[in-house]
């Protein structure tokens, strides 16, 4: 349903926030290191390419978790599941020494996501709070020690995708995600198309009432929608997109193993969620690049990089509630501006 | 006059504790009706058992001829029910335009007689406020949010429970003012409200509980004329 005319938001042109100028700089930043990293970091521009692709897909898996944990109130630890599936499937769809093609192997990925989904949604979105928590946790094990005791799936070792995905019509070879800098602007960009694709979700009305549902599931049934139909649609999107994410790490570092699927993986996830500002999207993207950042920066230095991590991380968490983007949003707003910004503490009225 | 809500026989407890003993209620198609009582003597248990919030034991929920006692409660609001709850039910994250695209909606029978133009119409302060947090709106702004959100439904019943509590006397007269607007436009009200007086002029009939038990059903006229029974059951 598409909202009313007085409801949809102004037309006219409005000079964009001190904030959202500030993400747009970061991202541009990001779009053009491939061109000065050489001169920035000499020697070391592969490496940094490598890991800033890899924190990209990272953003989107984190993204995809927002959507769930910071919308939908529904806080997953088997989120990473999904991420492992979208990895496996591109290695058990695709050929084993040849490129997979990507317009059969992409679909059949998300797919084979979606479905597994809605499966588990079906089963685990009727539970709520600390439940919800510990089925999907329940299922993500499941998940993890299946991959790990197949013999198709190359048990604990994992298996390999000797060949990155091809990108063909007809034969003419589209893009080379061979390419180191190709494939990170294919990752950039399809970080940027699942941040544009789940903000045009939540301005629509199935947005608006994920948002209601994630507050008060039982006030929204109460206006007349029912939680849980919502619920396991966008458990469902969230899943496929973390799928989209697996696809692009098993094809970027031509490996998959059952520790993708780990609530390990599944937990750090979540800290970047909740580090970089739950519920925003944005948030989320900053939160996995902090994260990583962090963790390279302090592995770098000091053997003991789990226990400065994991203090830097209570220090942040306390200090800021509203993640990193809140931070960001607080230094870039205007004094007069802080009071009346849309970004209240969520819980019951 | 057909029958919208048609509840019979409902006992509802809240753990052990019994808390409507077989309670009929009705409401017709374009009906006012108060519903009246002291404290604690289960209106608002009679209206969450209406909608399905809080589940009857025994008895039966009939919405528009059909049996909705098991319902889910988005099912039942979907029959043309909408609820503005005690405390305003407003979703702290989300705006004013965000609770309104989010209830606008066709009625049971397809009908869009309430669009959002209409409701900014009725409530010009919310127009103002489209981008503001629902929390923070004032208390009569809050409870203009919450009925605009439920008229966006285009419900044929509007079911109202404190719907002046806690307001300022200039803006208890303006909900009520809106109220007897939405009277006029057709749409079958039951109101929960503590002012007998504006009650007994605006609305039809009158059904006064005492502990979860109807003790008066009848005109709101009649009842006006007779202050004997006010006096016995509520005090006044």
């Amino acid at each position: 349903m598409t909202p009313a005319a007085p409801l949809t938001a102004s037309t006219a042109w409005q000079a964009p926030s001190r904030f959202a100028l500030l993400l747009l700089a970061l991202a541009a930043v990001l779009a053009f290191y491939p061109l000065y990293g050489e001169a920035l970091f000499p020697g070391q521009h592969d490496y940094f390419l490598q890991k800033l692709t890899a924190i990209m897909i990272l953003a989107m898996l984190a993204m995809s978790l927002d959507l769930l944990v910071g919308i939908g109130g529904m806080v997953s630890l088997g989120h990473a599941a999904f991420f492992g599936l979208g990895g496996y499937a591109l290695a058990l769809f695709g050929p084993e020494y040849e490129a997979a093609n990507l317009w059969t192997t992409l679909p059949m990925t998300l797919g084979a996501v979606g479905l597994a989904a809605l499966v588990i949604g079906a089963l685990s979105i009727r539970t709520g709070g600390i439940y919800f928590i510990m089925i999907t946790l329940a299922f993500g094990q499941m998940f993890y020690y299946v991959f790990n005791d197949a013999d198709f799936a190359g048990g604990s070792d994992g298996t390999y995708i000797y060949v990155r995905p091809a990108v063909e019509v007809f034969g003419l070879k589209l893009v080379d995600l061979g390419d180191a800098v190709t494939f990170f602007y294919v990752v950039f960009a399809a970080m940027m198309g699942t941040y544009v694709f789940l903000r045009v979700l939540l301005a629509s009305p199935f947005g608006k009432v994920l948002r209601g549902i994630g507050i008060n599931p039982q006030r929204v049934r109460g206006v007349g929608y029912n939680p849980d139909a919502y619920k396991l649609v966008a458990f469902v999107i969230g899943a496929m997109l973390a799928g989209l994410a697996g696809y692009l790490s098993a094809a970027q570092f031509g490996f998959v193993n059952p520790s993708m699927m780990s609530w390990h993986h599944s937990g750090t996830v979540l800290v970047m969620v909740i580090l970089g500002g739950l519920g925003t999207l944005h948030g989320a993207i900053l939160g996995a690049f902090a994260l990583e950042i962090l963790h390279a920066v302090i592995e770098a230095r000091t053997e003991h990089w789990l226990l400065v991590l994991g203090g830097l991380i209570i220090v942040m968490v306390l200090t800021l509630p509203k993640g990193i983007a809140g931070l960001l949003e607080r230094l870039t707003s205007p004094r007069a501006n802080r009071a009346r910004t849309g970004h209240e503490d969520r819980g019951e009225s | 006059m057909e029958a919208l809500i048609d509840a019979v026989g409902l006992h509802t407890y809240y753990g052990a504790s019994h808390i409507l003993h077989g309670v009929d209620f009705r409401v017709g198609r374009g009906e006012t009706v108060c519903l009246m009582g002291r404290n604690g003597m289960g209106k608002t248990t009679t209206l969450r058992s209406l909608l399905g919030l809080t589940r009857a034991r025994r008895g039966t929920v009939t919405v528009r001829g059909r049996d909705m006692t098991r319902a889910d409660p988005s099912a039942i609001a979907r029959q043309g029910i909408a609820y503005v709850p005690e405390g305003r039910g407003i979703f702290a994250g989300l705006s004013v335009r965000e609770h309104l695209i989010m209830a606008e909606r066709p009625g049971p029978d397809g009908r869009r007689e309430w669009t959002a133009e209409r409701v900014l119409d009725y409530f010009p302060r919310l127009a103002e406020r489209l981008d503001n947090q629902g929390t923070n709106l004032s208390g009569g702004e809050q409870q203009m949010l919450s009925i605009g959100r439920a008229l966006l439904t285009n419900p044929d019943v509007l079911v109202l429970d404190e719907a002046t509590e806690g307001l300022a006397p200039l803006i208890r007269r303006d909900i009520w003012n809106v109220i007897r607007a939405i009277k006029a436009t057709g749409i079958a009200t039951v109101i929960v409200d503590k002012n007998v007086k504006v009650l007994l002029d605006l609305t039809d009939r009158s059904v006064i509980m005492v502990k979860g038990r109807v003790v008066y059903d009848g005109p709101s006229a009649e009842l006006k004329a007779d202050p004997g029974v006010l006096q016995t059951h509520i005090g006044l």
